[in-house]
Formats: structure tokens, sequence, C-alpha cells
């Protein structure tokens, strides 16, 4: 299957090839492409480099390009413009580390660019900590930790990852706080750690099939 | 002087010359309220576009423009660079493949390279960025090329009078763009150097089509 690409377009080398080792472990089929720095050296931003970074994350399914700060973004769209098929990147308005990280677990989940920039722009809100929902969840599961890192960002995007295909909504709950399963930041945010018991309510078709396989990822201790 | 592709490469070699003359000027301008880059980085770059052009002949204005544009986007890092390249691009764009530049060409490759720069850098006028001198030279052109007798000379010497003015009309203003807006208040008493550099560089093609 081939899946949107990612550029992270920073003043820095050293931070956009962080980002992207970052985002690689979370999406290890993703291609993620850092496009930091100048070509002889030292901060700033490469317009060539992001052109050729571009071209080689596009597998086919196009390419979501994320930047630093103000002409990281210039470049990253100016870039963009410049394309054969303008259409085929599309630069993404969020915070580069979450945003890349959300980006990156929703291409690996085979969303479409434009799921994939929602994801990276859904990265900058606040994280969803509403209410339960008013109709009754049609499972339910109380799941324990036992990985030793609980739900840190690795685990957290497996699960988000897992549940990515699966016709289902899915809300985590621990303590007071409440998430999409489908977001690796909400995830994250509950900051669930090892003995933690997650409480998880699915709904729709598929809703027993999410909940056996977040059952499955926890009992396996999320293959750690 | 004719504003054909030699004339107008003429024009750029003269911009390049005064932006080497400024170098020191403009970074000191950009150390107050930025990383002190502008100048050299500005200077790079059109070193870089003169070298471009002693190698290639473009045959139209447009196409000398768009060397201008390419070389700066790829050799000048920073704002600058992106900035002035829309500028560029979008104003060869505006003059398509005419053989010499006229008044309407002119005011449409003005009014084309503001509009780039507005989008590309999302700024309006009273941000404190080269907006704020590239706007008022075009209304001034505007003007100028509506009056009895108007030449490239006199729409061009009119645009950089605005561009000076409006140059100096950032000393006041609090930037809200760029890495200058992190001052904010402080920046104020500072002419902005996109502005300045913006101004030169107008004033410089006045110079070479007089």
């Amino acid at each position: 299957m081939s899946r949107v690409g990612l550029v992270l377009v920073s003043h820095s080398a050293k931070l956009a090839e962080g980002v992207a080792e970052l985002a690689a472990e979370m999406a290890p089929e993703v291609t993620v492409v850092p496009a930091g720095g100048l070509a002889e050296g030292g901060l700033g931003t490469d317009y060539d480099a992001v052109v050729a970074a571009v071209q080689r994350a596009d597998s086919g399914s196009g390419v979501v390009l994320l930047y630093d700060l103000g002409s990281a973004q210039m470049t990253a769209e100016l870039a963009t413009e410049s394309l054969a098929d303008p259409n085929a990147a599309v630069v993404a308005d969020a915070p580069l580390v979450e945003g890349a990280i959300a980006a990156a677990v929703a291409a690996q989940g085979g969303a479409d660019r434009t799921a994939v920039v929602y994801a990276a722009a859904s990265a900058g809100a606040a994280p969803d900590l509403a209410e339960a929902a008013e109709s009754p969840a049609e499972e339910t599961a109380e799941l324990t930790l036992r990985n030793d890192v609980g739900l840190h960002a690795r685990p957290a995007a497996l699960l988000a990852r897992t549940l990515a295909d699966v016709d289902a909504e899915v809300r985590v709950r621990l303590g007071d706080s409440e998430v999409d399963a489908r977001s690796v930041l909400g995830l994250m945010s509950l900051g669930a750690r090892q003995g933690d018991t997650l409480r998880l309510d699915a709904r729709g078709a598929q809703a027993a099939e999410a909940i056996r396989r977040a059952k499955e990822l926890v009992e396996t201790n999320f293959g750690e | 002087m004719a504003c054909d592709a030699n004339g107008t490469a003429g024009a750029i070699r003269a911009a390049a010359a005064v932006v080497t003359e400024h170098r020191t000027e403009l970074i000191d301008l950009d150390r107050a309220i930025g990383d002190a880059d502008h100048g050299e980085n500005l200077n790079r770059g059109f070193t870089a576009v003169v070298s471009a052009l002693a190698s290639a002949t473009p045959e139209t204005p447009g196409a000398v423009l768009k060397t201008v544009a390419t070389t700066l986007i790829s050799k000048v890092g920073g704002a600058a660079g992106p900035l002035y390249g829309t500028a560029f691009l979008r104003a060869a764009t505006a003059l398509g493949d005419r053989s010499e530049v006229d008044l309407e060409g002119l005011v449409a490759a003005l009014r084309a390279g503001l509009e780039g720069v507005k989008a590309r850098g999302k700024a309006e006028v009273g941000d404190a960025t080269m907006v704020d001198a590239l706007a008022p030279a075009l209304e001034a052109a505007e003007d100028a090329a509506k009056q009895e007798g108007a030449d490239i000379s006199t729409v061009l010497i009119a645009a950089a009078d605005a561009a000076d003015r409006g140059c100096e009309s950032t000393v006041d203003l609090v930037p809200r763009k760029g890495r200058a807006s992190y001052l904010g208040e402080r920046a104020v008493g500072h002419a902005d150097p996109g502005a300045r550099s913006t101004a030169l560089l107008l004033r410089a093609f006045a110079e070479a089509a007089r």
C-alpha cells in the first residue's frame, strides 16, 4: 500500500532529523524525510533540499510538509507551488513535533493527504477531555497496563494505529480524563503508567472487534 | 535605456551592486531587530544572480526576472529568499513573453510582485515589513503612469520615492511579522531591513532607467 509521505522543514538539520527519527519510530512504514538547515551547514532553510525531499517522500499518495518557523513555512509553500502537480503536496499548519507524530501515525494507518493534514493540525488543539457521551457504550472493557512504559508514545501510537481501520468509535478513560483512542496525543495526554487501569467504551458496527484488538495489545504488553 | 532583456539585466546588475554597497547597513538594521543576516543573505543571493545572468542570457525581461527569482530562492536563506523569490517570479509571470517592458507591464509587474509578497508573508501595510515599502511604491507608480509624458524612468522614480517614505514609516511601527515581531514595542525606533532593501532595489532600478 502506498502511504502519504512526510517532509519536515526546519531551520536546523538536527531538529528535522530528530523529529523524523521520532515519527519513524511510531510509523515504520511511512517515508519521513528531514529537510533542515542550509546546504553548506548552519541554520536556515534550503529550498532545493525541500524540493528534493518532497520528491523522495512521494510514493504516489502525495506528501504533507510540516515546518518549524516563519521562513520554513514560506520555503515549504514555495516548494509546493513549484511542483509539476502542486496538489501532490500540502503544507500543514501544525506544531512540528506533535504534528509530525500525529501525521505519521495517520499516514501509517492509510489515511489520505487530507486526513493526514487534519491529524497534524488537530495535534495543535488542546487534548480532547470531553465528558463521556450520553448514549451507552456497546462494548466496554477495563484493561490494566502491565508494560513498563505505560501508554507512552510508542504504545499510544500502536493502539491508535490498531484501531484506525475499525468501524467503531472508541473512547479511553483514565480517572477524570477521556480521549478518543485514535488520537495518539490524546492517549499520551492521559499519562497512563504501568499498573493503571484504562476503561474503554466502544460504539459502532465493529465495537467488539475494537475492544478485542485493544485487549490483545495490552495483554501482549504492546510487544515490549 | 531600452527595457528589453539586456536593459533589464543591466538594472538587476545595478541592483546587485547597490546591495553589495549597502550590505553593512542592512546587517546593522537587522542586528537591531533580527538576526543580522539580511545584508549577508541578500548580498550572497544577488552575487549568484549576477553570475547566473553572465553565464546564460535570457531572451526577454520576464526570463531575466525568472532567473533572478530562482537564484534568490535557492541562494538566500531566511525569509528574504522566498519573499523576494516570489516577488520576482510573479513579476516575471506578469510580464509574460513581451520583449520590452512598457509602462503597463511595469505597473503590472510591481502589482504582481506586491501581491506575491503579501500572499507569501501574509503581511499587510503596517506590519513593518517589505510590504510597507512595496505597497506605496505600487500606488505611486500607478499614479505616475497616468501622468502626461510618463515614462519608465519617471514611474520608477515615483515608486522609489514612495518606497523610501514607506521604509521610514516602519521606524514608528511595532512589527507584527517575522522575527522582529518577537521584540514587540522594543523594535520601535528601527527601520525594517526588508523595507529598506526593497527601497534600495527600487532606487537602483530607477537610477538604471534614467
